[in-house]
């Protein structure tokens, strides 16, 4: 399995460490919502087909990657940095979330 | 029931072996039954097995996707042990482990169950002591564990690089003498043949499509061969636990699919005579009676649906075969597979009721299952008929997630792929 690092290029996956599900909201750090917590940390989306995943580079820039990548056929669609693109706590905020 | 025994043998072999019948019918779907079991895996047919058996529920089918034991119960490294450090999943293990201990003649069956034992080697003093402490916590609760010292290992497994000079010194181990292996074919069978001859139906090629309702209770399913109605639905489907259930309207579970791969070696003779596990990584191996060794290591670590894994895992796994065995770089590995393990939060299972009206369930298994075969059902086959869990499997809940009672002998926190 090859992973398209947008910093480095393609890339053998043992250069990269898998850091799960992207699909996960982190409430606020400050949140007392118990279940929005227990969401995030126990609840998969787990789907057979396209699945939103973190990667790092850990073996190069170490940059943190959004991949969207098949769980059934291991082929990977999109790769870009996941830098900026979790919600704002500003946002959260704005929006009322937890 | 129709008794395999040396008489049969002897009878049919002496009339040509005409008269043997099929292990089990290929019954077609009734319009309902009393309990449908999803999953024609080995937790699946145990299930149905000991319903007909240990509760008198025979109005049972099983429906199974492909054919049965298509799934993990025939792609496993076939280790059965009952060596785990917390209470709830010792008495659980070790149940089944007594469980084990009587299966082929409760099922008339020879599953080939073998007490060659496990052997957790420790390579650092600090890893000896964590064993002695794991041991010591299965003795407390009545389950055999002894510490075995260098020497005493070398004697049991001669090939073994017990060496100062090994990349990873081996300083003792943790030997369970009950453990062993046990053919997994033969288990699915032999439950399949069980169930069947109680009366349950063991459909296969019948995928579920969908769940029907009535009201907000699960009430049957819809399936490949059309619909089916039942009182109670259990799913018991391993690594496909999240697909399945997203058809009921569940979308998240506390549960991830993994590939876990697995290898084979051409026959040596005989080679090594009880389970071995490497404690400086992730690996096992026993010795099959066709003589292939038969090894495993870790998940490939991200989430798949696909049953084949990739390259990077096989040759992690061959350097630290040879890390162990340094004499067997030359042996060629004939066949390699992956089955989807459906990897809990706090790898430890799940069997409960729920959690929708009418429906059960069973998954969690994480690359445990196998050994839990016999429990598991057992436990399922409780669960569905008292509609509330057995004490073995109390601690066993979905909810405990969220309730923060989890259940993990790793302590390695919510990242599936690390159990």
């Amino acid at each position: 399995m090859l992973i398209t690092c947008p910093y480095c290029g393609p890339r053998d996956v043992i250069e990269f460490t898998y850091q799960g599900d992207g699909n996960r909201e982190r409430p606020q750090p400050a949140s007392q919502n118990l279940d929005a917590w227990n969401a995030y940390v126990y609840n998969r989306l787990n789907p057979a087909g396209d699945h939103n995943e973190i990667w790092q580079h850990s073996g190069g820039c170490r940059a943190h990657l959004r991949v969207v990548r098949n769980t059934l056929t291991h082929e990977v669609s999109s790769v870009a940095f996941a830098r900026g693109d979790h919600k704002s706590a500003a946002r959260h905020k704005a929006e009322g979330k937890p | 029931m129709a008794e395999y025994s040396v008489f049969s043998l002897l009878k049919n072999a002496l009339t040509g072996n005409k008269d043997w019948k099929p292990a089990w019918r290929k019954p077609d779907p009734k319009a309902s039954y009393d309990v449908i079991v999803i999953g024609g895996g080995g937790h699946g047919l145990s299930t149905a097995y000991y319903l007909a058996k240990e509760h008198g529920i025979t109005n049972v089918a099983v429906l199974e996707k492909g054919w049965l034991g298509s799934g993990n119960v025939g792609r496993n490294t076939t280790a059965v042990r009952s060596n785990y450090l917390l209470p709830a999943n010792t008495r659980f293990y070790e149940h089944s482990m007594k469980l084990w201990e009587n299966l082929s003649h409760d099922l008339n069956y020879n599953v080939m169950f073998s007490q060659r034992g496990c052997l957790n080697l420790a390579h650092t003093p600090a890893q000896l002591d964590d064993f002695a402490r794991r041991g010591n916590a299965m003795r407390h609760l009545g389950v055999d564990a002894e510490l075995m010292t260098t020497a005493e290992i070398a004697r049991l497994v001669p090939a073994l690089d017990v060496s100062a000079t090994a990349r990873f010194p081996i300083v003792g181990g943790l030997m369970q003498r009950r453990a062993g292996t046990a053919r997994h074919d033969a288990v699915a069978w032999g439950y399949a043949r069980g169930a069947d001859r109680r009366g349950v139906d063991i459909i296969e090629n019948c995928e579920v499509t969908g769940f029907l309702r009535d009201g907000d209770r699960i009430s049957g399913v819809s399936t490949s061969r059309g619909e089916i109605r039942a009182k109670k639905v259990a799913v018991a489907v391993a690594g496909s636990t999240g697909q399945v259930m997203r058809l009921a309207g569940i979308d998240t579970m506390p549960i991830e699919s993994h590939v876990l791969q697995a290898f084979v070696t051409e026959s040596l003779k005989p080679f090594i005579n009880t389970v071995l596990t490497f404690g400086m990584g992730h690996f096992y191996m026993s010795q099959s009676d066709k003589g292939g060794l038969v090894y495993g290591g870790d998940l490939d670590g991200y989430n798949s649906y696909a049953q084949r894994g990739s390259l990077p895992v096989v040759d992690e796994v061959m350097s630290e075969m040879l890390a162990l065995f340094p004499g067997l770089a030359r042996v060629r590995m004939l066949r390699s597979w992956g089955g989807v393990c459906d990897m809990s939060m706090d790898g430890s299972p799940i069997i409960t009721t729920g959690p929708l009206p009418g429906m059960y369930l069973n998954c969690g298994w994480c690359y445990g299952g196998f050994k839990a075969t016999p429990a598991s059902g057992w436990c399922f086959a409780w669960t569905i008929a008292k509609d509330e869990p057995h004490d073995f499997n109390a601690p066993f809940t979905l909810d405990r997630f969220h309730r923060g009672l989890v259940i993990d002998d790793k302590g390695q926190g919510a990242t599936p792929r690390l159990h």
